[in-house]
């Protein structure tokens, strides 16, 4: 595979070692010589171009158009973007990837049609705040733009539904328990099943069905 | 009309003037020092931030502006605010400076209009020496072929 990346920061840099450690074609993308020069000394000449990603001329000398993969990631949302619309408005790249930084700018990049995107801030922000917010449901992902929520809840002594077999609970309407994780184990959910202390319970939940979930999952909270 | 102006540079502050005698007028810029260049006597309203967030942009009123102007020294902030203002909330009319023409006319093929100002100075210098009247702007956007990419 041949990817493109745009953006030499740290995590170009990383991706683009790992990329090249699994036997891609790569081509790191940074516009300030310096770091060009930093990148080349650790990866390799071949692998590094100086350049600015959203230049057409650079697209065509470092072969936007016969590239399986552009994905960029620099710290600026209106570079990635533009970089991402450009392989695909300009090239025909197949598949693009953009890193957005600020999580409120994930909805203009789906708008324009860029549908794959990794947010750092917002995955982090919710590793963090699964960790300091106990007895909480955390959603962990959308489907059906938005309209379904896949969340997750660890279960504490203090979640009401301890010791109840699925079956005896009243879920929202189109609420679905899809797995639960105990001891580390993945398990399928059935009505058989009884909740513990400690589990971790993934569910399908449509979103305005959320909060009656967590109503039901969760102890009550002042 | 409700207009909105990302950016208060020389251009964005001269077109927030030509406009705010008979027209409401809202400008967005980062930067304190650049509101200078509005002098102290202009009614547009004034909101500090970036414009290619969403929450500044509704403070800007973006919700009902007739016209949103991206002209910051970005090409890509102006072309990612203008996509908000447009997708997102509906402007009917955007303008975006973008100063790399090749990238310009990528966004032109999107249905944008984009001003690149080196293409349309060359052109008008180029017709003022030549003694030309002046053309509409689509004529100022050829590029000479030697500046062609594709």
């Amino acid at each position: 595979m041949y990817l493109i990346l745009i953006g030499g920061g740290n995590v170009g840099l990383q991706l683009a070692k790992r990329l090249l450690a699994a036997g891609n074609e790569v081509l790191l993308l940074e516009k300030d010589p310096r770091q060009a020069q930093r990148l080349a000394s650790m990866l390799g000449e071949e692998v590094v171009y100086l350049g600015d990603g959203c230049e057409i001329a650079v697209q065509k000398s470092v072969g936007f158009g016969r590239a399986d993969v552009v994905v960029a990631v620099t710290g600026e949302d209106e570079d990635n973007l533009v970089v991402c619309q450009m392989a695909k408005l300009v090239w025909n790249v197949k598949r693009v990837l953009a890193r957005v930084n600020d999580p409120s700018h994930e909805q203009i990049f789906r708008q324009i049609g860029i549908d794959d995107t990794v947010s750092a801030t917002g995955i982090i922000f919710s590793l963090i705040e699964q960790r300091i917010t106990p007895d909480e449901m955390i959603p962990v992902g959308a489907l059906a733009k938005g309209n379904i929520e896949v969340v997750e809840a660890l279960l504490s002594h203090r979640s009401p539904v301890i010791d109840h077999h699925v079956r005896d609970l009243k879920l929202p309407t189109g609420t679905n328990f899809v797995w639960l994780l105990r001891d580390d184990q993945g398990l399928v959910v059935t009505g058989d099943t009884e909740l513990h202390e400690g589990d971790t319970v993934v569910a399908l939940v449509p979103r305005d069905q959320a909060s009656a979930l967590r109503t039901l999952l969760l102890p009550f909270k002042a | 009309m409700n207009v909105v102006i990302f950016g208060c540079g020389r251009t964005g502050a001269t077109l927030a003037l030509h406009l705010a005698p008979n027209h409401s007028v809202t400008i967005i810029e980062q930067n304190p020092e650049a509101l200078r260049r509005l002098g102290y006597k202009h009614n547009c309203r004034v909101v500090l931030g970036s414009g290619i967030d969403e929450d500044i942009l509704e403070r800007a009123g973006i919700e009902k502006a007739d016209v949103f102007f991206a002209v910051t020294r970005g090409d890509n902030t102006n072309l990612m605010s203008a996509q908000v203002a447009h997708l997102k909330y509906k402007v009917a009319k955007v303008c975006i400076r973008v100063a790399d023409p090749n990238r310009a006319e990528a966004y032109r093929g999107l249905g944008y209009f984009c001003i690149t100002p080196s293409s349309l100075m060359a052109g008008m210098m180029r017709d003022w020496v030549l003694e030309e009247p002046f053309a509409p702007i689509d004529v100022y956007n050829i590029l000479p072929k030697e500046l062609e990419v594709q």
